[in-house]
């Protein structure tokens, strides 16, 4: 979108247009009268370019602007092989649509390969968050709201992350117009890989952000935990065994007790006679010892020795060694029971404090992770084909291999095409959004050019890179090399 | 140089045409051979519209004046009308996107009745010229239409149906944000008038005058936001913070005035202005507004 305040640019100096008989002269910062073609940077360029991305190894910026002035594609330059179209720029006309705005034929791998390119609307979307958290951040089924409205909810908590299902077309257009102003917004912003703010009902305020570490009430997450307080267990025990007693490792789902847990039993560890509150599962495996919160473990845990109901006399004996750790290796204390077998603490022998310390390097570093869901089977499919349901097959069959802005997807079982895509992986500003409210994003679909042929594609639409290059203004991107290449 | 573009998409079998800053959708309900005949006639007629206006480009940028030169060309002269008599400062270019659209309308009606059974069989006829409307239609059909006051808040806020019965056969937008400049603060004036280039002069004038004093506002001289502006150093509204609900009900009545003008001098037949959280409507009830 062009603001009505452009910038100024250093340099002085108009640009001629020649794109129309109007013949502007640009200003630096300024759009011609068409508002497609601009002065930036001293030269002309086209507002809304196509990105193409290349694939080369050994270019570190290749973001260069196509000149109209040079009309033709010096195709020695740039091998086409080495160019995929992605949808960002394509465009759509918006409320009816013609067949797709490109269907670019190139030669991979000697085959005729088709790429079909196109901004897709989409009013049946949203994004699914995985939050790596212990952190509580509120019940399943609470309201989650962005300024206030209800934008989606939380889902089903997984192992060592909290899970959110944010936007959605019942919030885009099912609420108050209010409602549907902040859902499609936040939907874009999130989409965009921007930082956003929710509230959850009866939970936590959050800060969002594709591939960043989530913000908790107010508090950036570090580590997401190794494991629930018995995988801990099994994972370490070996590394405890003959330095300690006894460790229980806190953990708001289910804390763990070693000389109990199978793990200790197989080292033919003793009973350390104490007993912690809760739930016993399984020998060693505690579930409610704690209530989530903002403390040890995802507790609502701040003095370990809380968790402790009691212990045996005759079984716990002065001298017993006990490591209190949470699941992060965040928290950690050393006790020694003393011969009133009160648990005194201690400094952390270096051995000990090696272990916790690994714990610590086994959980990976806390992020929140957006995928975009999306339906790509309504009416987009007829940009593609004339009939619609033989590219639904095509893509369930493996032939057709769907991208975002290049991005690899999954695609879910079963009916029409709903896919799945990590924002991350993304171009820049892929997402934007439409009146209704609905958000469009970039989709490509690449296949054999037989295979396209077969499904009833629309054959006289198809065009040559170079053809596209001469017609519009093109920009090219590095490729991501984290995505596969989908001409393979 | 860039070749006008043409096609019709195939999907709903409406005409594209682009040109510059020109952006036309149009649509000719009617079967197939009728419709690829008036197509093709409108691109034919659309190739030279832009070097038209071009050629006579200072004319048509000087403010309204009864001793200015006169133009020659079909659209320069519609645009003229539009604007002519008018008590404020106004150029033709207010005119332009209305009096293109009605153009290629006239064009596409021109040819239909040249062939004796064309125009029965077409239900309606539309040409969109970036959202500056000139329609036809048939007895017994209609042309509905939707309004987005503002393209970064995505929402329809109105809709309407125009029947046959109604005068209304042209609508044209006018506001801050769009690509054409306003003096005035307005998020969106849409105007249901009697031809797109009328609607469009409207709407210009509506949007001009929904104006209020207030901190915050922004204006820029006009050739600051945009090079060789026909507005010259006339300050434009370049942003616009959120106001209070009083001086939004003052800024809209400002430009309600300016509508009952337009209504009670017979020229436009309904305007719909819209600010921030307030909307005003306001028709023409002067006399009956549907024919028996």
């Amino acid at each position: 979108m062009v603001s009505n305040s452009e910038e100024m640019s250093t340099s002085s100096e108009k640009v001629n247009c020649d794109a129309c008989p109007i013949l502007c002269r640009i200003s630096p910062g300024k759009t011609g009268s068409c508002d497609r073609y601009g002065n930036f940077n001293g030269k002309l360029q086209r507002i809304d370019p196509v990105i193409l991305t290349q694939n080369v190894i050994d270019q570190n910026e290749a973001v260069v602007p196509f000149e109209k002035q040079t009309k033709k594609w010096d195709g020695s330059v740039l091998n086409p092989e080495s160019i995929f179209p992605t949808a960002l720029g394509a465009g759509t006309t918006y409320p009816d649509y013609k067949p797709a705005p490109f269907i670019i034929a190139s030669r991979h791998h000697d085959v005729d390969m088709v790429t079909v390119v196109t901004e897709g609307i989409f009013s049946y979307c949203s994004y699914k968050i995985k939050i790596d958290t212990d952190r509580y951040v509120g019940p399943e089924k609470a309201s989650v709201r962005c300024q206030g409205e209800e934008v989606g909810h939380v889902i089903t908590a997984e192992y060592g992350s909290q899970m959110l299902s944010l936007g959605g077309v019942h919030h885009l257009t099912g609420g108050s117009k209010q409602e549907g102003r902040v859902t499609c917004q936040m939907m874009m912003d999130l989409g965009n890989k921007k930082s956003v703010e929710f509230e959850v009902d009866e939970g936590s305020r959050l800060v969002i952000k594709a591939g960043s570490a989530p913000i908790i009430d107010g508090e950036q997450e570090e580590r997401m935990r190794v494991g629930c307080g018995s995988a801990t267990i099994g994972i370490f025990a070996k590394q405890w065994h003959g330095h300690v007693d006894e460790v229980i490792v806190v953990d708001e789902h289910i804390t763990g007790m070693l000389s109990e847990h199978q793990a200790g039993r197989f080292l033919g560890m003793e009973p350390s006679g104490i007993r912690v509150r809760g739930r016993r599962s399984t020998p060693g495996r505690y579930f409610q010892v704690a209530n989530p919160g903002h403390g040890w473990g995802g507790t609502d845990i701040s003095n370990p020795l809380e968790i402790i109901d009691r212990i045996k006399k005759g079984v716990t004996y002065p001298g017993l060694r006990l490591l209190m750790v949470s699941t992060t290796g965040e928290d950690a204390t050393y006790f020694v029971f003393d011969e009133n077998l009160k648990p005194c603490e201690q400094k952390m022998p270096k051995i000990l404090q090696k272990v916790v310390d690994r714990i610590g390097e086994n959980c990976e570093p806390a992020c929140s992770s957006v995928l975009f869901m999306a339906g790509a089977g309504g009416s987009l499919r007829a940009g593609v084909t004339e009939n619609p349901v033989s590219l639904t097959r095509s893509v369930q069959n493996l032939l057709t291999r769907i991208t975002c802005g290049g991005a690899p997807v999954y695609v879910w079982p079963g009916g029409g095409i709903t896919i799945m895509v990590d924002v991350t992986k993304m171009p820049e500003n892929s997402f934007g959004s439409v009146p209704t409210p609905a958000i469009v994003a970039p989709i490509e679909f690449t296949m054999n050019l037989s295979d396209f042929e077969a499904l009833g594609g629309h054959m006289e639409q198809v065009q040559n890179l170079e053809d596209l290059t001469q017609q519009r203004e093109t920009l090219i991107a590095q490729w991501n090399q984290d995505n596969p290449w989908p001409y393979n | 140089m860039q070749e006008t573009n043409a096609e019709p998409l195939k999907r709903n079998d409406r005409l594209y045409l682009q040109h510059g800053p020109i952006d036309i959708i149009a649509h000719v309900e009617a079967p197939e051979e009728i419709r690829i005949h008036l197509y093709s006639c409108a691109k034919n007629r659309f190739n030279t519209i832009l070097e038209e206006l071009v050629a006579e480009l200072d004319l048509l940028r000087l403010p309204w004046s009864i001793n200015n030169p006169v133009p020659q060309g079909s659209i320069a002269l519609k645009m003229l009308a539009a604007v002519s008599d008018s008590q404020v400062f106004i150029t033709p270019m207010a005119a332009v996107a209305g009096s293109v659209a009605d153009e290629v309308l006239n064009t596409l009606l021109f040819e239909a009745k040249k062939q004796d059974s064309f125009l029965k069989h077409i239900q309606k006829m539309y040409v969109n010229n970036g959202g500056d409307i000139a329609f036809w239609l048939n007895q017994g059909s209609s042309y509905s239409l939707g309004v987005v006051d503002n393209a970064e808040i995505p929402e329809l806020n109105i809709k309407v149906c125009l029947p046959y019965e109604s005068r209304v056969r042209g609508i044209a937008t006018s506001g801050w944000r769009g690509r054409s400049l306003s003096l005035g603060i307005a998020d969106a004036v849409t105007v249901l008038a009697r031809s797109a280039s009328i609607a469009d002069v409207a709407a210009t004038l509506i949007a001009n005058d929904v104006n209020i004093k207030y901190q915050g506002i922004e204006k820029r001289p006009a050739s600051e936001v945009k090079d060789d502006s026909d507005l010259g150093s006339i300050p434009v509204t370049v942003h616009v913070p959120p106001l209070p609900e009083e001086q939004t009900s003052k800024a809209l009545h400002q430009g309600l005035r300016t509508a009952r003008k337009f209504i009670k001098a017979g020229k436009i037949e309904s305007a719909y202005l819209s600010l921030q959280q307030q909307r005003l409507v306001i028709e023409n009830n002067l006399d009956e507004i549907y024919n028996e």
